[in-house]
């Protein structure tokens, strides 16, 4: 009988609290609304919760996963469909702890694993500002999950595997510059969904973070950012690093794939402290690892005769801007000599380069960007395969070479 | 005047190093449209004539208002073509806009017509379509709207010339099953569901084996009275 009669309770108050705390929300400051639009951007919520020709803030993205599609939520203040009766409190516990109102279970792709991070202030501030933009009717899809994962339970044995609650602690030892750079990347920025492997359970283990992995569906490999040998950026200037962040080109190298996302719809809006705060944060990160140059690849006749071939399809195709010895014309060419980007281990950036060309993001500080145009339609696999592993050797590069059927492999990728 | 040969000689000295020690180090890329849109070309040629490719479509002088609109669907998804989705997908609006401006000013020559695979009764029927139409089942002239010599009009009507067959009904295709669509009220859409395949097949057939036209030029804004309301030409 008391559990029953508790359980009523709970029921009721689930039911009328929401009702009770709508009638008592107060319009906030204009200047938390503003820094919580800001801490928004920085947190790239409209990526995901903003879909094709869709409402602001509205979701119904699909989110592509090795278990099923995800659609994103509507987060705009409907109250009926949106977040328009949450209050702060249950706004931060789903930041926080990546629980509903509720107390249902947050699936992961909500990177409430990197927000537990964000200090209570700047979750309100986020839920100041989301309570001022169009509220838009439209109800949740539905997701579409295959079993077992479509048993929201699992999420229980995810949590305990890869989730640690908690706000970001500063070290003391450390610049403030330093801690604010940290905080964005580890919290908001929430790189490390990306730049930390993902297993077959689709969690990141700690002990690897920012080591880089390969983003499931996408087909894009997320370079480590602790090696110097992948993305780490222990040998870029903290100006190189930021032009990188937040114009999306530099003179080491430009964005292309999912970054040029994080670069056009969050990075370009951040201002200069924080963007050079997140460069010496992420300059730091690779301090430790210091790039040793690896081995040449041993050279066979096989290979050598796909460097010949690839370097005459370079000096046809790639060298009027990439430069007759891979210098580039920065920031707008890239050079690929020396690029971090061609020699990691992994080849399948460099390969779908060429396959798919693209263009970096369109920025306040690069509106009209130059383009790289896509050879898929132009060469064959066995030509990808050549002219990748000449850059990938050709000058002081170090990288194996590259195999035909990797390029076929590519061609299939998704491409947005 | 000579008093200033020396300041002369010195600024020249002190400069001439820097400005070639600048020439060395940082060569930039063209400050051109053309080579921001070097990616364009080799799928629609390097001044947007085209390329062998017969699914690539011409781009050179269509009018601006159209390529923008396309350059938009592209980017946002509604029309469907991945490798256009993925490259366009961070481009703003100003930008895709500078873009279509450029490809809309360029003339570069005519690729000649195909030589025509089809018999002179299919070329014929789709002669009739394009300058008459089809009264009887509502199907106005595609020269109500492109023009009188298929150059398109400005905005956003486009010129039907120097494209291939398999484009155009690739295109019309789309349109009849719901695969492309424009911004309501879809005209194009309209018309498309009242063509026949074979209405399609010598449309296609009878555009792409015209010859260059004269005067390659659109023609100017509301100078065609158009038949029906379509979103992307508003009046």
């Amino acid at each position: 009988m008391p559990r029953a009669s508790k359980g009523m309770f709970v029921a009721l108050m689930l039911t009328l609290w929401p009702v009770w705390a709508y009638a008592q929300q107060q319009p906030a400051d204009p200047a938390v609304i503003a820094k919580g639009e800001y801490l928004a951007r920085a947190g790239d919520c409209i990526a995901c919760h903003t879909a094709r020709e869709g409402k602001t803030f509205a979701g119904g993205l699909a989110m592509k996963t090795p278990f099923g599609t995800l659609y994103t939520s509507n987060i705009t203040p409907d109250p009926q469909t949106g977040i328009g009766t949450w209050t702060s409190d249950q706004f931060y516990q789903m930041m926080h702890n990546g629980r509903f109102p509720d107390g249902g279970l947050v699936y992961p792709a909500m990177p409430f694993a990197s927000y537990t991070k964000v200090t209570r202030e700047d979750s309100d501030a986020i839920f100041a500002y989301l309570r001022t933009v169009p509220p838009v009717k439209q109800p949740n899809k539905p997701h579409e999950l295959t079993f077992p994962f479509n048993n929201r339970s699992l999420i229980l044995g995810w949590r305990t595997l890869f989730f640690k609650e908690g706000e970001f602690k500063p070290d003391p030892s450390k610049s403030d510059e330093w801690n604010r750079g940290a905080y964005l990347v580890e919290g908001l920025g929430h790189c490390g969904m990306c730049h930390t492997a993902i297993n077959a359970l689709g969690g990141s283990s700690e002990s690897q973070a920012f080591e880089g992995g390969l983003i499931p569906m996408q087909n894009w490999y997320a370079p480590s950012l602790t090696s110097n040998k992948e993305a780490g950026l222990g040998e870029w200037t903290i100006e190189e690093i930021t032009d990188y962040l937040r114009k999306g080109v530099s003179a080491k190298g430009a964005v292309y794939g999912p970054m040029a996302e994080v670069v056009y719809n969050s990075l370009q809006y951040l201002n200069d402290d924080d963007v050079r705060a997140m460069a010496i944060y992420l300059k730091g990160l690779a301090q430790g690892s210091s790039p040793e140059k690896a081995q040449p690849p041993m050279p066979s006749a096989e290979s050598s005769l796909l460097l010949s071939f690839g370097k005459q399809i370079y000096d046809r195709e790639c060298a009027l801007c990439h430069g007759a010895n891979g210098q580039g014309m920065p920031p707008d060419y890239p050079p690929l000599a020396g690029n971090q980007s061609i020699q990691m281990v992994s080849s399948v950036n460099a390969i779908r380069m060429v396959l798919n060309g693209g263009y970096p993001p369109g920025t306040a500080g690069n509106p009209m960007p130059y383009g790289m145009p896509p050879f898929a339609q132009k060469l064959s696999d066995d030509e990808v395969a050549a002219v990748v592993t000449y850059i990938r050797g050709a000058w002081n590069n170090r990288a194996g070479p590259v195999s035909a059927r990797q390029a076929n492999e590519l061609r299939s990728a998704t491409l947005n | 005047m000579h008093r200033f040969l020396p300041l002369v000689a010195f600024l020249a000295l002190v400069a001439l190093p820097i400005g070639a020690a600048q020439s060395q180090t940082t060569e930039r890329a063209p400050d051109t449209m053309a080579a921001r849109v070097l990616a364009c070309a080799s799928c629609h040629g390097a001044e947007g004539e085209g390329t062998s490719d017969v699914y690539f479509p011409r781009l050179a002088g269509k009018p601006a208002g159209y390529l923008y609109n396309q350059l938009i669907a592209f980017r946002d998804g509604r029309r469907k073509y991945p490798p256009m989705n993925y490259l366009l997908e961070f481009l703003p609006d100003d930008y895709l806009k500078k873009i279509a401006e450029h490809f809309a000013s360029l003339r570069p020559s005519f690729p000649p017509p195909a030589p025509p695979t089809d018999s002179k009764e299919v070329l014929a029927r789709g002669e009739s379509i394009v300058k008459n139409g089809d009264p009887q089942h509502g199907i106005p002239p595609c020269s109500a709207c492109h023009g009188p010599a298929l150059g398109g009009m400005e905005p956003g009507v486009p010129g039907l010339l120097g494209l291939r067959a398999a484009y155009i009904s690739g295109q019309l295709g789309g349109w009849r099953y719901g695969t492309r669509t424009a911004i309501a009220p879809d005209c194009m859409q309209i018309v498309a569901s009242l063509l026949t395949e074979d209405d399609v097949k010598a449309v296609a057939a009878y555009l792409s084996s015209r010859p260059a036209p004269s005067d390659p030029s659109f023609a100017p804004r509301g100078s065609l009275p158009m038949p029906l309301e379509c979103g992307s030409e508003p009046r």
